[in-house]
């Protein structure tokens, strides 16, 4: 397993050069550059800007640009946030707890919720119960994220008041309080759970018809014929069958922790790495966006190696090596 | 024990007028349909017929096994050591099942756990039934696959089904079945998805432990030839009933059922040469399909007579402990007839 580890480790390197190969060429092929965004060009010499091209090696052929900045890159030098006006490392150190915070929860709730209820509905199909979670779940797929924050905002921050709509932590907080922390998750929850509400969805509904289709095995008829009580068969002989196909979902999941969610953290404006990106796509600030490309692109890389690593630990017919 | 072995004609297993249903399109149909038989501890009892003749529903009907929603008793008795087994719940049902009475299957590639050891899967009968530690039940479980005849038991016990062999896993299903010393064992098809070499050592290996454990076993197969080698009774099925039912030796030198001849005629000879192999024409109807009034077998059956499908034969005892169910003998006429 160590061995296959480490062979996919090193394949990871090829594909990565490629990626940042493409990611450049894609940020210098969008209209524009930072300059475009950040100066009011009625009111700037437009020498003034040209010089500062020229001095920024912005005129320099691509190549030799692709160079540099894979060069450094590679030392670990992100270059420095146009928009910000410090290094990238600093502007993502500053976004990435609020991401995996974000990240964690709703994985959390996803989980907790989508095995809860896909173990029920899987174990009684066709009744009334499993018809419920079966309409809960086609809302979950069918209302967009977007739609659905709103929604969320407008019940429970403006009419109910219980949760924040925005931002990730309150006014006036002082860090490493015990309200502090209880601050940030009280502002957590609201957009964990409308990250969550899609994922819920779509895991409950494989699970259930997973436990359905394994219970028609034969292998839960023999544990029938030993004894063995029926809740056992669902929670051991059944589950633990039906989990290896929910690892696959588990490596994409791992990405979303780290990248964050677009649209989410924008409409609650949760200043995560989502959010982030976003913003940097609108301002040009190629830096930090083709720094957190190349992270997600390495973060999906390893959520794959980790799935695929998985399905060795969970699944005893495939063997690493 | 030795009270209760005093009595002769003492009987382990009793199933009186049993009949199984299945639900298609909201009606039900009877694969199993008005069943009796006695089975005595110790006792080999062989069950042939073709491929959906409820031989496999009857025996899950004894397991309660049947397929939830689907498949259910209708009406009947199955007592099993004077327990009413159509009556319990189904935790009631699980402190026999594994215990008194176990089962092996037709496709031991798929009747284990794929994710779960051997030993795991041995243990958990153990545990089941048994108050017993880890360690016990670790050494029990080595112990069992090494009187199955299972090679370096003590490897195999951390192992996972795929690793094993069709035949070395119908033996773990085997080790698994006899764990508690049941008195019962039901072995429906056990040598069928086995290559022939091992389907000997699996019928060899069963005789033996029930000789060991004395425990009595009906074998269900369409083999005849396992039904020779093993059984000390047979019974024949046919379309849900039994037609015909008698020790091992009547049977093969005396078949009074005309289905009983034929499937023995379809036996194919190694010292005659035989351009083609007979068999019996048609198929067994299916359940929505069985014929209502009449001997079911009519519509194949060579000796067939005109009242063969109006008049239901009755299974009754034509000469002594040789019972059959056909219109040629006096015996299974309507009683009304009869008198």
């Amino acid at each position: 397993m160590l061995k296959f580890a480490f062979r996919r480790f090193l394949g990871m390197i090829p594909m990565l050069l490629l990626i940042s190969i493409v990611i450049f060429t894609l940020a210098r092929l969008m209209p524009g550059d930072s300059f475009s965004g950040e100066i009011d060009p009625t009111n700037t010499n437009p020498e003034y800007i040209a010089e500062m091209r020229e001095k920024l090696g912005y005129n320099d052929p691509l190549p030799q640009q692709y160079f540099r900045w894979i060069t450094n890159f590679i030392q670990g030098d992100f270059g420095k946030s146009t928009r910000f006006k410090i290094s990238v490392s600093e502007v993502i150190k500053e976004r990435l707890p609020n991401t995996l915070l974000l990240g964690f929860t709703s994985i959390l709730i996803t989980y907790v919720l989508a095995f809860l209820m896909g173990m029920y509905a899987g174990r009684k199909p066709y009744t009334l119960g499993d018809n419920l979670i079966g309409t809960f779940n086609y809302l979950g797929l069918s209302i967009p994220s977007f739609v659905a924050g709103v929604f969320a905002i407008y019940f429970f921050s403006y009419k109910l008041g219980w949760f924040p709509s925005n931002g990730s932590i309150g006014i006036g907080m002082k860090e490493g309080t015990i309200e502090y922390w209880l601050s940030r998750f009280h502002h957590v929850i609201l957009p964990a759970f409308v990250l969550a509400f899609l994922n819920i969805a779509s895991y409950t509904q494989f699970l259930r018809n997973d436990i359905i289709e394994n219970s028609r095995k034969d292998f839960v008829r023999t544990a029938r014929a030993k004894g063995t009580p029926e809740s056992k068969i669902y929670n051991v002989h059944i589950l633990r069958n039906s989990i290896i196909p929910l690892v696959t979902f588990l490596g994409f999941d791992l990405v979303s922790i780290i990248s964050g969610a677009i649209i989410t953290e924008t409409i609650f404006t949760y200043p995560g790495l989502g959010q982030l990106f976003l913003q940097s796509v609108g301002t040009r600030d190629y830096p930090v966006l083709m720094t957190l490309t190349m992270l997600f692109s390495l973060i999906t890389l390893i959520g794959n190696l980790v799935a695929d690593i998985l399905y060795g630990v969970v699944d005893p017919r495939i063997r690493l090596d | 024990m030795s009270v209760k072995n005093s009595f002769k004609e003492e009987i382990l297993l009793e199933v009186k007028n049993l009949q199984t249903a299945f639900e298609i399109d909201g009606t039900y149909y009877n694969a199993v349909d008005n069943v009796s038989f006695k089975v005595k501890p110790g006792q080999i009892v062989g069950v042939v017929g073709e491929s959906g003749c409820g031989k496999s529903v009857m025996s899950l009907s004894i397991m309660q096994l049947l397929p939830k929603g689907i498949g259910k008793v209708k009406s009947g008795e199955i007592i099993f050591d004077g327990f009413h087994l159509e009556n319990m719940s189904e935790s009631q049902m699980n402190k026999i099942r594994g215990k008194d009475v176990s089962m092996i299957f037709q496709e031991p590639m798929t009747s284990l756990n794929p994710v779960f050891t051997i030993g795991y899967q041995l243990q958990e009968v153990l545990f089941n039934h048994m108050k017993i530690s880890k360690k016990e039940a670790r050494q029990k479980s080595i112990a069992l696959l090494k009187s199955v005849g299972i090679s370096r038991p003590e490897k195999i016990v951390d192992e996972y089904p795929h690793q094993l062999s069709g035949g070395m896993r119908q033996r773990v299903m085997i080790a698994i079945a006899i764990a508690c010393q049941p008195k019962l064992l039901i072995a429906d098809e056990p040598t069928t998805a086995l290559d022939v070499t091992v389907q000997a050592q699996i019928l060899e290996l069963l005789k033996k432990i029930q000789k060991v454990n004395d425990m009595a076993i009906i074998l269900i197969t369409h083999d005849l030839g396992v039904v020779a080698e093993m059984c000390d009774e047979v019974m024949v099925m046919y379309a849900g009933k039994i037609v015909e039912r008698t020790n091992v030796d009547s049977l093969f030198y005396n078949p009074k059922h005309p289905y009983t001849s034929l499937l023995l005629g379809a036996i194919p000879k190694m010292d005659q040469e035989e351009e083609r192999l007979s068999s019996i024409q048609g198929m067994v109807p299916s359940l929505i399909n069985m014929p209502t009034s009449g001997c079911r077998f009519a519509n194949r059956c060579p000796m067939a007579m005109p009242e063969c499908s109006t008049t239901t034969p009755l299974l009754a005892e034509n000469e002594e402990g040789h019972e059959v169910a056909c219109l040629q003998y006096e015996t299974s006429k309507p009683r009304e007839e009869v008198r």
